[in-house]
């Protein structure tokens, strides 16, 4: 129980960043999909946003850390 | 907070004077020395036809430059280096924290084990600082291409929309230094944690996919630093065409 807050921010904050990942991956997929030779261009891109909806997840990690 | 041994503050392994050193600063100078042996050695006696070590760096320049260009365009040559050796200092950083005798040699203190060598980036100094010196260096590039008077113009204006817009982009850069020393110092940490706590657990075998999770997320995480700050760098540094 003591933990709690640790694991109410871990969990609640993942599920934005979680689907967000989701969705960029999901419009990675179809742009890839519709155009096979854009690949080099899409997959990138499609890291680039995923890292930045991830650190969203990791400031949450760290207020689960500290507490 | 102690997680399988992992604590957030680095410790303090010894005194220069009353400078108190941290395992991760200790890493942080040998992490800078491997850098500077490596391009010393890459550069000496440089070949028309490059083989072996310059080859290496060479290639690895060269595909990081092309990325490079596309964005910065005629500025490249000034930010090339810049952006590139933060992505070497945090791409060398992070594998070296994947190395055998990071976080097991070390000595006993009276208040536990004291590691003698720690990930660089798992320190919230270090990425702090490089986010600090990120924003400086590109606020400086901004000023030497833009001049003063169209830099200050972007945060300060007698239009009151347009100050308004100033006070929240002043707000933003903020953001951006604590958004990028975080990313980094949470990415590498929590990889820390993991390998760590799965590494007490079963020590053998088990581990491997995380090593391999903290591979791609090294280089996941250099990239993206260095990206941003390219992009940070490109987008101040961009003449403001009149209204």
């Amino acid at each position: 129980m003591e933990n709690l807050p640790s694991a109410l921010a871990i969990g609640l904050g993942a599920l934005g960043p979680g689907l967000g990942i989701g969705l960029i991956g999901m419009k990675a997929m179809e742009a890839i999909g519709r155009n096979p030779d854009s690949s080099t261009k899409v997959l990138p891109a499609m890291l680039l946003g995923m890292a930045f909806a991830e650190a969203i997840a990791i400031y949450a990690l760290v207020i689960a850390f500290i507490k | 907070m102690e997680k399988g041994g992992i604590v957030l503050k680095p410790e303090v392994i010894g005194h220069i004077g009353s400078l108190a050193v941290t395992n991760t600063l200790f890493t942080s100078w040998l992490v800078t020395i491997l850098l500077l042996v490596i391009g010393i050695a890459a550069g000496f006696r440089v070949k028309l036809v490059p083989s072996g070590l310059q080859n290496f760096m060479e290639s690895i320049i060269e595909f990081f430059y092309a990325t490079v260009e596309d964005l910065a365009g005629e500025r490249t040559k000034v930010i090339f280096p810049i952006v590139m050796t933060f992505f070497l200092y945090i791409i060398v950083g992070n594998y070296t924290g994947l190395l055998p005798l990071f976080g097991t040699i070390g000595f006993h203190t009276a208040d536990g084990f004291v590691p003698l060598l720690r990930s660089i980036n798992s320190d919230l100094n270090t990425t702090l600082a490089l986010a600090l010196i990120s924003a400086v260096v590109t606020h400086a590039l901004a000023i030497r291409y833009l001049g003063i008077k169209d830099y200050l113009k972007r945060w300060v204006s007698l239009n009151p929309i347009f100050l308004f817009v100033g006070i929240l982009e002043i707000v933003g850069e903020f953001t951006k230094v604590v958004s990028l020393s975080f990313r980094l110092f949470g990415n590498i940490f929590a990889g820390e944690v993991v390998i760590s706590t799965i590494s007490s657990m079963f020590a053998f075998l088990l581990p491997l996919p995380f090593y391999f999770l903290e591979l791609i997320v090294g280089f996941v995480q250099a990239a993206v630093f260095m990206m941003l700050t390219l992009v940070f760098i490109v987008i101040l540094t961009e003449k403001h065409e009149s209204h």
